[in-house]
């Protein structure tokens, strides 16, 4: 979708303001809304795509206005919500309104935390060969689904260059719009400057994103 | 928003979804074991061992995985290397894509606004915001990390460092540089 987390290339958000020894942390809710958020994804509920496009979905004044774990927070009680496996009015009374009888929902315990704490592999066996080789140029497709997409904006419509191929990956788009894995082929596409920006851009400036299959074609 | 995060928390607890227990383990991990001494280690290891050096650039998760010291890390990590023409830079425009295993969680800058939506068109100035100035003619190669690979930016073993062991170059690694905002140290000390 053509949200406002697609920000590659936007104006206005003046100076990156690097924090000195910055803590983990800013506070103690902080931490428990990251862990709460690994431990529900971690028990199946959702998987990273689908979390993602629960951020992606709060309305623009909200994201714009929220810290990154207030977005996280929102993001997560929408998710338990839309799962049934809370509901506002407990979250509104601070306490288990009813019981989960019958669910059988499984509890993340402390056994569970060596799993979560590495990356899952999400590359996969490739359905059909590889339809760009290395060096190829390709474009981006001119394309605005209304859903999830790993595509940014400031590429859509350009020309760049295949740097690497990474394998087959599970497929973003399919995988919130509830079709499945679906893995595609993963490449390094990468832009000149002047591409992307203009003729004004800086021309020692080179910008990669990694591309799935679906958003190339040959150029 | 304490009040809500612990209203959200009560009600999980509550319900069997999850041991706070093991909340506070995850919430540690991050505060105390996985952060960004785990790549100045593989750095520094790149910077004196060519074999190391080799393995890393072709493939960064197999080549970490492989030493006891730190151990399994997650897949398609792709280590990319500054040399005297090339700088990296590693960004995450639509989110916050960040090699955790190795750095830890990404701090508010790499998160903001800001930091995400000037990176890729406006590099310099964004290493301008970190006192970072390259020669004019050094070309700025910006990753944004769209899907699940994840970057580690190897930045230049700085001068002066001749015979250093592997312990003595990690404390030169600072984690800016390994995401290409910053400069390992100088050998005295004194940012890069």
């Amino acid at each position: 979708m053509n949200g406002v987390h697609d920000m590659g290339g936007m104006d206005g958000f003046g100076k990156v303001e690097p924090e000195p020894n910055e803590p983990v942390f800013h506070a103690r809710w902080e931490g428990r809304v990251m862990a709460m958020t690994r431990a529900m994804a971690a028990l199946g509920h959702w998987n990273i795509d689908i979390g993602r496009y629960g951020i992606e979905v709060l309305p623009p004044h909200v994201y714009l206005a929220s810290s990154y774990y207030r977005r996280w927070y929102f993001r997560t009680a929408d998710l338990l919500m839309q799962r049934g496996l809370i509901t506002a009015d407990e979250l509104e009374a601070g306490h288990a309104l009813r019981t989960d009888d019958g669910r059988n929902t499984k509890k993340f315990s402390v056994v569970d935390v060596e799993r979560v704490s590495r990356r899952g592999s999400f590359g996969r066996a490739p359905a059909a060969p590889a339809r760009f080789a290395v060096g190829e140029r390709v474009r981006a497709i001119n394309m605005h689904p209304k859903s999830h997409t790993r595509l940014p904006r400031y590429v859509r419509g350009h020309a760049g260059v295949i740097e690497r191929i990474h394998g087959a990956h599970v497929f973003p788009d399919a995988v919130v719009a509830g079709k499945g894995e679906n893995p595609q082929w993963l490449y390094t596409v990468r832009f000149d400057s002047h591409e992307l920006w203009g003729p004004d851009a800086d021309p020692t400036v080179k910008v990669s994103i990694d591309a799935f299959e679906p958003y190339l074609e040959h150029a | 928003m304490d009040l809500r995060v612990r209203a959200l928390e009560t009600v999980l607890v509550q319900k069997g979804y999850v041991d706070p227990a093991a909340l506070d383990r995850i919430v540690e991990r991050y505060e105390t074991k996985i952060g960004p001494h785990i790549g100045a280690r593989v750095v520094a290891k790149a910077w004196s061992n060519p074999a190391f050096r080799k393995a890393l650039f072709e493939d960064a998760t197999g080549a970490i995985s492989a030493l006891a010291e730190i151990g399994r890390v997650g897949d398609h990590l792709v280590a990319v290397e500054n040399t005297p023409r090339v700088h990296n830079l590693v960004v995450c425009t639509l989110c916050s894509c960040y090699p955790w295993d190795v750095l830890g969680l990404p701090p508010v800058w790499y998160k903001s606004f800001a930091y995400r939506s000037r990176a890729v068109k406006e590099p310099r100035s964004v290493l301008a915001d970190f006192g970072v100035t390259l020669p004019a003619d050094t070309e700025i190669r910006v990753w944004d990390s769209t899907a699940e690979t994840r970057f580690l930016v190897v930045p230049m073993r700085p001068a002066g460092t001749d015979g250093w062991d592997e312990s003595k170059l990690a404390a030169l690694v600072t984690r800016d540089s390994m995401v290409g905002t910053g400069l390992p140290k100088r050998p005295d000390g004194a940012p890069g």
